[in-house]
């Protein structure tokens, strides 16, 4: 007993030095080296890729836009309060782990696919948020050529990027199937692009996201199809170092916000609506939750509690993001497929926000 | 130039007739004649190649819409009039130079005394056809077609305006001083560049992150040349040096350099150097490349110097010395100009290679003039379109090379010192 009251005296004390040290943090005791810094320095650094229709590119007015750079502004939003407190930084695919390892960027966004050597301590130790987008290596076809599936293409002549990735995985994949082809390579997407329209090949293989991004500047795009196999899954998805596990919570939540948003029919045109409705009715307990009017699973990650007002309000929920950079708002026109909710039949599903 | 055999050879010829003259160069014999003209036709039809695809397939929109992308990169749009302001300055910097330096006799000039000979009648056009025509062409915005104008008004009127009193203040008290200071105003004008470019001092920083395009690729190029020449300079001085440590770590530091690809070197600076400092305290990205390059230009141009240093004959040192000046006279004001006026050629060389090295910075994810030409084409409007844009960036870095020869062509007959008797 005698010796209990001065511990009992002094945890306190301890505990108030440990907190005090992330008190600017806003968090209920939530150390994260990259929150605090990010907060002081008062922009988010995303390293993102700068030349990928749909999820990094470039604007005539010097801007950037597309689903990867969406991820960078809703964290952007949840962290500082403002979705253009944003600096982008584009990387290469040699030089984006070693930015992120060394601390040059704080968020890596740039179309990278999910890996177990990529996640492993032992590997490249990164930890990576929720898969943002499903794509896979695919197959664009001329609508009159009848081919519909992976058999169909036997004896055809296919158009391929040599030294890709696409490459082996078609060879692969039509090879496990027993089907004979003809592969005519090309070391420009721009030259295997113009063969195909010009028809000197029956069907051309890339990245899905690729191939619907480049159907558009066919000659009639319409005639054209992307079949629905997939060669190869690449789940791309956001990626932070994982010596920093409150900074990886953290953006993992906004993810899912994104999704969960999206499940609650939140957009970034009602929230304001939806938020007000929540306030009067404390019957919309789920809703509540997530926007922060009741409890405060905000601060828990370190960031406040209302963040998921400010994501929404910023970029919309996940649905408006891939509508408006390759779904259907935009030029690629790219079906929602395996990113659709998992109430819909895809995979997208954020965990209870309780 | 200028030998007698040379003109020996050219004025027969220049006597003739016009189509005898053209019939004595292009078809002295039958054989020749058919090899002329079948080069002729090669020619003539990759020219109509050109010019149907130009006009009638290219598309160029995505040049109107991308223009100042292509210029200054992701440049803040509310402060590029700095960039405009440096442009005029740098214009009429240029159009004064122009002007002035024209004046200056030269015994290799076959046309004396005229405000405007034939090859400035040529440059006049090309200039007037870039900046009237070529904006018109593209159809960019009415502000941006009225600048390139201005820039190019501002150009001609001061070329004519300094030509005209240079031609009446020849060599007197005040053309002397006019050209002393216009070798003190390029530097000046360089530093204010750099403040107006990156900001600072009462202007919003710009951040040399957002500096793209021809920007960045001038700028690198130009940090690099500028600084890389004093530095080489030292360094091939150190390679010749009787102390040992400096003598070694000179070899040392060039065969390093010289023994690595400037690729692995970026790398290492843009990759090792944030492992090597505390995070945050590594400089900017775009500074680590500028400075890779200087660094590795310096050893290049350190052997071409040397090369220079080993031509000048032991003797001149000898008779500086014995005139009574010391060794550091002896080699500043004796041996250095004299070695590199005979490096001047390699010289430039060195740096026309590096414009075209800053190439490799759009692999390293910087968007000079070649990586923010791929960040257009990765634009899903553009797609299918890197024809035009590659045509636009050979022709621009064309012009920055041939800029640099010609240039340093200029230089080298005004250092000739067969030509320096009528300077002032």
């Amino acid at each position: 007993m005698g010796l209990k009251l001065p511990c009992r005296s002094l945890l306190p004390a301890l505990l108030a030095l440990v907190l005090g040290a992330c008190a600017s943090e806003g968090g209920a005791g939530v150390s994260s080296v990259h929150m605090a810094t990010i907060r002081s320095r008062g922009t988010l650094i995303c390293g993102s890729n700068g030349q990928l229709p749909g999820f990094s590119v470039i604007r005539p007015d010097g801007g950037y836009g597309g689903l990867d750079v969406d991820i960078c502004r809703a964290v952007a939003a949840a962290l500082l309060g403002d979705a253009g407190k944003l600096q982008l930084r584009p990387l290469t695919t040699t030089d984006r782990f070693a930015a992120l390892a060394s601390g040059e960027v704080d968020l890596l966004s740039r179309n990278t696919t999910v890996t177990l050597g990529r996640d492993a301590p032992g590997g490249n130790a990164l930890s990576f948020a929720p898969v943002v987008f499903f794509d896979g290596g695919g197959l664009l076809v001329p609508l009159a050529s009848g081919i519909n599936d992976l058999k169909g293409l036997a004896g055809r002549t296919i158009c391929v990027l040599s030294g890709t990735s696409s490459e082996s995985v078609l060879a692969d994949g039509l090879r496990a199937l027993q089907v004979p082809y003809t592969p005519l390579r090309f070391q420009t997407a721009d030259q295997a692009f113009s063969a195909y329209g010009s028809g000197r090949c029956q069907a051309i293989t890339s990245d899905r996201s690729g191939l619907a991004a480049r159907r558009t500047r066919l000659a009639d795009p319409a005639a054209h199809r992307i079949l629905p196999a997939v060669l190869s899954k690449e789940p791309l998805a956001p990626a932070t170092v994982q010596s920093d596990p409150a900074w990886a919570d953290a953006v993992r939540w906004i993810v899912y916000a994104l999704f969960e948003a999206e499940e609650q029919g939140i957009t970034q045109a009602n929230v304001a609506a939806k938020l007000a409705e929540a306030k009067a009715n404390p019957k919309l307990a789920e809703r509540r939750r997530l926007l922060g009017v009741e409890g405060n699973l905000g601060s828990q990650l370190g960031l406040s509690d209302d963040f998921v007002v400010k994501v929404i309000s910023a970029v919309g929920n996940y649905g408006e993001i891939y509508s408006r950079n390759v779904g259907a708002g935009s030029s690629l026109d790219l079906p929602r497929g395996a990113n659709r909710l998992a109430r819909d039949g895809g995979l997208m599903i954020a965990p209870p926000f309780r | 130039m200028g030998t007698p055999s040379f003109a020996a050879k050219r004025l027969p010829v220049a006597a003739l007739l016009p189509l005898k003259r053209l019939r004595a160069q292009l078809a002295p014999t039958v054989a020749d004649g058919l090899l002329s003209l079948g080069l002729l036709a090669l020619i003539a039809w990759a020219a109509v190649q050109l010019f149907g695809w130009a006009i009638g397939r290219a598309d160029w929109a995505v040049l109107q819409l991308n223009s100042m992308l292509l210029l200054v990169g992701r440049y803040p749009l509310a402060e590029q009039w700095r960039l405009w302001l440096l442009g005029g300055l740098l214009a009429a910097q240029a159009g004064l130079s122009w002007g002035l330096l024209r004046a200056w006799p030269r015994a290799d000039r076959r046309e004396q005394g005229q405000l405007w000979p034939r090859h400035d009648r040529i440059a006049v056009v090309v200039i007037i056809l870039l900046a009237l025509l070529l904006p018109a062409g593209l159809r960019l915005a009415g502000p941006l077609q009225g600048r390139w104008g201005l820039l190019a008004a501002v150009l001609l009127a001061l070329r004519w305006a300094a030509g005209r009193w240079a031609a009446d203040h020849w060599g007197g008290r005040l053309h002397r001083r006019g050209l002393k200071l216009l070798g003190l105003l390029w530097p000046l004008l360089y530093l204010l560049g750099f403040w107006l470019i990156g900001g600072g001092l009462g202007l919003a920083a710009v951040a040399p992150g957002d500096w793209g395009g021809l920007l960045l690729t001038v700028v690198m190029a130009s940090f690099a040349m500028a600084l890389s020449f004093p530095l080489g300079v030292l360094l091939a001085l150190g390679r010749r040096s009787s102390l040992p440590v400096l003598r070694w770590g000179s070899v040392a530091y060039i065969e390093f350099i010289r023994g690595a690809p400037l690729i692995t070197l970026l790398f290492i600076g843009q990759n090792i150097l944030g492992f090597l400092l505390p995070a945050g305290m590594s400089p900017d990205r775009v500074w680590r490349a500028a400075w890779v390059l200087t660094l590795f230009a310096a050893a290049y141009l350190a052997e071409a110097v040397r090369s220079g240093l080993a031509a000048v004959p032991r003797g001149q040192l000898e008779a500086a010395r014995s005139l009574g000046l010391n060794q550091a006279q002896a080699l500043v004001t004796v041996v250095i100009p004299q070695a590199l006026r005979v490096a001047l050629p390699t010289m430039v060389g060195q740096f026309i290679a590096l414009v075209q090295d800053t190439t490799l910075l759009s692999l390293i994810g910087l968007l000079d003039l070649l990586g923010m030409a791929r960040g257009i084409m990765a634009n899903p409007e553009f797609l299918g379109h890197s024809s035009e844009l590659y045509l636009v960036l050979a022709v621009l870095y064309w012009s920055c090379c041939a800029a640099l020869g010609l240039g340093s062509r200029a230089l080298e007959r005004r250092l000739d010192p067969r030509n320096l008797a009528g300077s002032p």
